[in-house]
C-alpha cells in the first residue's frame, strides 16, 4: 500500500516518482493491485455521474423563479411533538460515517490477517448500511405521503421532487449494492476464503485481503458522495 | 516467511490514526449540522457548509481511502479530472443565471 518494493526498480518519491512511474514502459501504478486500480477508475467515472446530477440540481435550483422548498422544514421530523430540522438526515449521516469507520478498521485488520475482527467489522458495516437504506425508505415514504412527486410538491418549486428522488435514489442504489456485497464479503471472510486463497466467483483471481480494501474503497466513496449530497441538497 | 511478515507490517497503519479520523468526521458532521440548527444565513452559511464538506471529503479520501499513502502516479490520475468538474460548474453557473434572467424577462416583463 504505502511503500511498494519492486525488484530491479528504484521507486522515487513525489512528482519525480510520478513522472518515472508513468514513463516506465510498464505498469504505471506501482505496487497497486489491478483490482484496486480498476475500482479507482470506476469510482472516478461514478464521481462524474454524481457530479452531473449535482450540477443539474444546481442549474435547476438556480434557474427557477419560484421559491425553492426550505430543506430544513421539508426534512424536519417531529421528536416528542417538537419539529427538529433535518433530524433523520443527521442520524443517517452519523450511521453512514460509523459504517465508514468500521470499514476502515476492517481493511486494517484484513491486512493484518485477523480473520475474525475483519469479518465482524465488515458485518457491522453491512448492518450500518442496511440501517441507512431503511431510514431512507422511511424518508421517501414520508415525503410521498406528504405529496412530493417528481413533477410537483406542496412546498415550492416543482423541480424539487425530481432532483430529490433522482439524487438520493441513485445514492441509495449505490448503498444497497454495497450492502449486498458487504454481506457476501463478510461471509467470504468468515469462511476463510482469503486465508486459503480460494478463487473468487467474480474473477478467477486468488482470494486475498486486498479485496476487502477494494470493497472498502467503494464503501468510503458512498460515504463521500453522501457528504456532498448532505451539504448541497439538505443544508444549502 | 520473515520476509513476507516484514512486507505486511509496512502495509498497515496504527489503529490510532483511523480512530482519530473517525472522531474528527463525527465532530465535523456535528458542526455542519449545527450550521442548520442555528440557521446561519447567507455567505456565512454557504462558506461554513463548503468548509466542513471539503474537510470531511479530504479526510475520507486521504486516510480512509489511503490516498495520503499512495504514490503520486495514482493520486494525480484521480485528482486532476476534478478540474473538469470545476469547469463544468463554472459554465453551468453562467448558464443558470442566463436562464433565470430570460425566464423573469419573458414571464413577468413579457419580452
Amino acid at each position: 500500500m504505502s511503500e511498494p518494493k519492486i525488484e530491479g526498480i528504484e521507486l522515487k518519491p513525489g512528482f519525480k516518482g510520478m513522472a518515472e512511474d508513468t514513463g516506465s514502459d510498464q505498469t504505471m501504478f506501482k505496487g497497486v493491485h489491478w483490482g484496486k486500480a480498476m475500482m479507482w477508475i470506476f469510482l472516478l467515472s461514478d464521481t462524474f455521474i454524481f457530479s452531473c446530477f449535482l450540477i443539474a440540481y444546481m442549474k435547476g435550483r438556480g434557474s427557477t423563479p419560484v421559491e425553492w422548498p426550505n430543506p430544513s422544514e421539508v426534512f424536519a421530523l417531529d421528536a416528542f411533538g417538537v419539529p427538529v430540522p433535518l433530524l433523520l438526515i443527521a442520524i443517517m449521516t452519523f450511521v453512514l460515517i460509523t459504517s465508514s469507520g468500521t470499514m476502515a478498521l476492517a481493511v486494517k485488520y484484513g491486512y493484518e490477517k485477523n480473520r475474525k475482527m475483519c469479518g465482524w467489522l465488515v458485518l457491522a458495516t453491512a448492518i450500518g448500511g442496511l440501517t441507512f437504506v431503511g431510514m431512507q425508505a422511511f424518508e421517501w415514504s414520508k415525503l410521498i405521503h406528504e405529496g412530493v412527486r417528481p413533477w410537483e410538491n406542496p412546498f415550492g418549486a416543482a423541480q424539487f421532487g425530481s432532483f430529490f428522488f433522482m439524487i438520493t435514489g441513485f445514492h441509495g442504489t449505490h448503498v444497497s449494492i454495497g450492502v449486498i456485497f458487504l454481506f457476501i464479503y463478510a461471509y467470504k471472510v468468515f469462511a476463510g476464503h482469503y486465508d486459503q486463497q480460494k478463487r473468487g466467483w467474480f474473477t478467477s483471481m486468488k482470494g486475498d485481503y486486498v479485496e476487502i480494501e477494494i470493497l472498502g474503497l467503494y464503501w468510503h466513496f458512498v460515504d463521500l458522495v453522501w457528504v456532498f449530497i448532505f451539504a448541497f441538497f439538505y443544508l444549502w | 516467511m520473515s520476509n513476507t511478515d516484514k512486507k505486511e507490517q509496512t502495509s498497515t497503519h496504527k489503529i490510532g490514526i483511523y480512530l482519530w479520523i473517525w472522531g474528527l468526521l463525527f465532530v465535523l458532521s456535528f458542526f455542519s449540522y449545527m450550521v442548520d440548527w442555528y440557521q446561519f444565513q447567507g455567505m456565512l452559511r454557504w462558506s461554513l457548509i463548503l468548509f466542513f464538506m471539503f474537510l470531511k471529503a479530504g479526510l475520507i479520501m486521504a486516510f480512509f481511502m489511503h490516498l495520503f499513502w499512495e504514490r503520486y502516479a495514482l493520486v494525480n490520475v484521480l485528482l486532476w479530472p476534478m478540474t473538469a468538474i470545476a469547469c463544468f460548474i463554472f459554465l453551468m453557473v453562467a448558464e443558470f443565471k442566463y436562464t433565470l434572467f430570460t425566464r423573469l424577462f419573458y414571464f413577468f416583463v413579457g419580452g
